[in-house]
């Protein structure tokens, strides 16, 4: 059986717009990412901003269109499909952004807004719409009664489930979940992770779940990518990527996580330096630069690795089955 | 010894039409010595960055001080200066960078320059010793090919280079306390971690006092000698770093720390607190926490709980049922 969502080999380059940057070299946002993720199955995808993780989401649902690559949804590719087709295929492919205030109709009332789905796909007849609406707030965690509100009387957080509520409303079996707690306080963001394990478990929902915080990722992913410079450079099994990072990046991204424990003494691998532009990444791999492996050499600035089995995982490394972070207590600055 | 900065009873009200005016900050009391780390931890809307802009005098428009609030700077209340007085405070004795470095620096302006205007507002210094102090603040912050860096304009550096500037701009003239509200907020966790590793050389290189106002207290474990909780607008609970970790008293810093994902901790369900933080206009009475709060007992409810010491004397906490006086 083929996997619920299969990515091969996706590619999103922008160009500069403008006649005088009409030359210009292409921004390679998303420059060749592939994975599959299952039914009922969360993939984290990790990296810093300019990853380009949250172009591949976009691209994957097509709200953008791919340079190259295919992405298939139950099979099917997407590309293939004719608008119709899309459009009724897109019902199973939902998204939660960061700010469910920029996609919610401040004119309209939170029933309107999450009824809108419903109604357009007519997947309930219009008398009942109102009372699926009351069943889906409440699913969230809202009061029915929040119906007749509108978005700017609610807290971050409740905003957050509204949006939440809007995908939900026309039962799709994959959510794309673009940094959905990155912008709530502790305390809330600890809400809504419970809210979409929960609603994973009930509705065995596949989430491509987008973050750069590596710890809020594993409470919910079974397995991780982590993204740098438009690449994929580690994938594998949750707990092994968290906890035997094998790609330099991987290490120093996992040792950044602040610890709430003051006597962890974990070693910390500050890197130098910031992630290059990706109008003009480095010819080899594009983590070359801020690598602080003690076997980098020549290869590593003209060679791009590709990703490759190494222990329990994927790595893009050309020396991963070295350690880097067990040679080194403390990366040259 | 007195304390470097000592902050007694901080209230910060605003006028709310007809209605009581709001109190985004009550009765709050704290001291910094020398050199000292000391982070002031909580949510949004808590008062934190009220409380960090009320100490160089740059509250904004509409808000009042209370009557018997006082901040001591060096053992002088800088609370009521004039807005002349309070500019050499501020050059010279405390500086303040946000989280956000674009919206403080000019964009028309080389950096160099803008960390120039910064050397040369409270002393007189020859053009050439200018430049080369520009050149030196750089390297002190970390930033490669200082004279390069120093022609450049803000838009042309990344967030993590921008807050680098910053903090230049904010050394420049030798301050003795520097108020950092949440300065890595908006950098990805790669930078994040340079700046603080940046900020906790500073402190020890310069002997410079640094409040850290952050709402992760992640990054204030193994970095701040003391931690101060917010909630509120009032301090519930503070310590050095290492109790407070360890055996929190307050029931929100119990929440907060249940609330945090952890890296090394097993995947899955987290213990949020309940509901959200309130606004100012709705703040309960009691103690404000009660609403959320597992512990909360009838008196809860109707009085409020001092911040006292329970059984360190340097780690009080606010709450009724920690302190054992639930009658």
């Amino acid at each position: 059986m083929s996997p619920l969502v299969e990515v091969q080999d996706l590619v999103k380059h922008y160009q500069a717009g403008g006649f005088l940057s009409r030359n210009a070299p292409p921004v390679r946002a998303v420059d060749g990412v592939s994975f599959v993720i299952e039914a009922g199955e969360t993939l984290g995808l990790v990296g810093e901003s300019g990853s380009g993780k949250s172009t591949v989401g976009r691209n994957i649902l097509r709200l953008e269109t791919p340079t190259r690559g295919v992405v298939k949804f139950e099979g099917v590719d997407l590309a293939s499909l004719s608008p119709r087709d899309l459009r009724s295929t897109r019902r199973r492919m939902q998204i939660v952004f960061q700010d469910p205030f920029g996609s919610l109709n401040p004119r309209r009332t939170v029933g309107a807004s999450v009824g809108e789905g419903l109604e357009i796909h007519a997947l309930v007849p219009r008398s009942e719409i109102g009372a699926r609406v009351a069943e889906l707030l409440e699913e969230v965690g809202l009061d029915p009664d929040y119906a007749t509100r509108f978005p700017h009387e609610f807290s971050g957080g409740q905003r957050q489930r509204i949006g939440i509520a809007r995908a939900l409303a026309v039962e799709p079996r994959f959510v794309v979940c673009d940094e959905p707690v990155s912008a709530l306080d502790v305390s809330v963001q600890a809400q809504v992770i419970n809210l979409l394990l929960d609603l994973r478990e009930r509705r065995n929902l596949a989430y491509l779940f987008i973050a750069h915080d590596l710890a809020v990722v594993r409470q919910l992913a079974h397995r991780i990518a982590v993204m740098y410079l438009g690449t994929i450079v580690e994938i594998g099994d949750a707990r092994t990527v968290i906890d035997a990072p094998r790609h330099p990046y991987t290490q120093a991204l996992v040792s950044a996580v602040p610890s709430p424990d003051p006597g962890a003494t974990r070693n910390r691998i500050v890197l130098a330096g910031e992630p290059p532009s990706p109008a003009a990444p480095p010819p080899g791999c594009p983590f070359e630069p801020r690598c602080f492996h003690p076997l980098k050499d020549d290869r590593c600035r003209v060679e791009r690795p590709g990703l490759r089995r190494v222990a329990a995982q994927d790595v893009a490394c050309h020396y991963a089955e070295v350690v880097a972070a067990d040679m080194t207590t403390t990366a040259p600055t | 010894m007195k304390p470097l900065l000592d902050v007694v009873d901080l209230r910060v009200t605003f006028p709310h039409g007809r209605a009581e005016a709001l109190t985004p900050v009550d009765d709050v009391s704290f001291a910094i010595d020398r050199g000292e780390l000391v982070a002031l931890v909580g949510e949004s809307g808590c008062g934190k960055t009220l409380t960090g802009l009320s100490v160089p005098g740059l509250l904004p428009r509409g808000a009042e001080l209370g009557p018997s609030s006082a901040i001591r700077f060096d053992g002088v209340d800088i609370a009521r200066l004039s807005e002349k007085a309070m500019r050499q405070y501020r050059g010279q004795h405390i500086a303040m960078i946000f989280q956000d470095p674009m919206a403080s620096l000019n964009p028309v302006m080389r950096v160099g320059d803008q960390i120039g205007e910064a050397i040369t507002a409270h002393q007189a210094v020859a053009k050439r010793e200018v430049a080369r102090r520009v050149h030196a603040l750089l390297a002190e912050v970390g930033i490669a090919d200082p004279e390069g860096r120093a022609r450049s304009y803000a838009h042309q550096l990344s967030g993590g280079m921008r807050q680098r500037i910053m903090i230049a701009m904010a050394l420049a003239a030798e301050p003795e306390l520097l108020i950092a509200d949440e300065p890595t907020t908006a950098l990805d966790v790669t930078v994040q971690a340079q700046i603080l590793e940046l900020l906790d050389t500073l402190r020890q290189s310069r002997r410079m006092a640094v409040l850290l106002i952050t709402h992760d207290l992640g990054i204030v474990a193994g970095r701040a000698d003391r931690v101060l909780v917010m909630y509120a607008g009032r301090i519930v609970e503070s310590a050095p770093t290492a109790p407070l970790f360890e055996h929190p008293d307050h029931p929100y810093t119990r929440g907060l720390f249940a609330s945090i994902p952890r890296i090394d901790a097993p995947a899955g369900r987290l213990t949020p607190i309940r509901g959200s933080v309130p606004r100012p206009d709705a703040w309960p009475v009691g103690c404000r926490f009660h609403p959320r709060c597992d512990w909360r007992v009838e008196k809860c409810m109707h009085l409020r709980p001092p911040l006292v010491p329970i059984e360190r004397p340097d780690h009080p906490a606010a709450c009724w049922v920690a302190q054992g006086n639930t009658e």
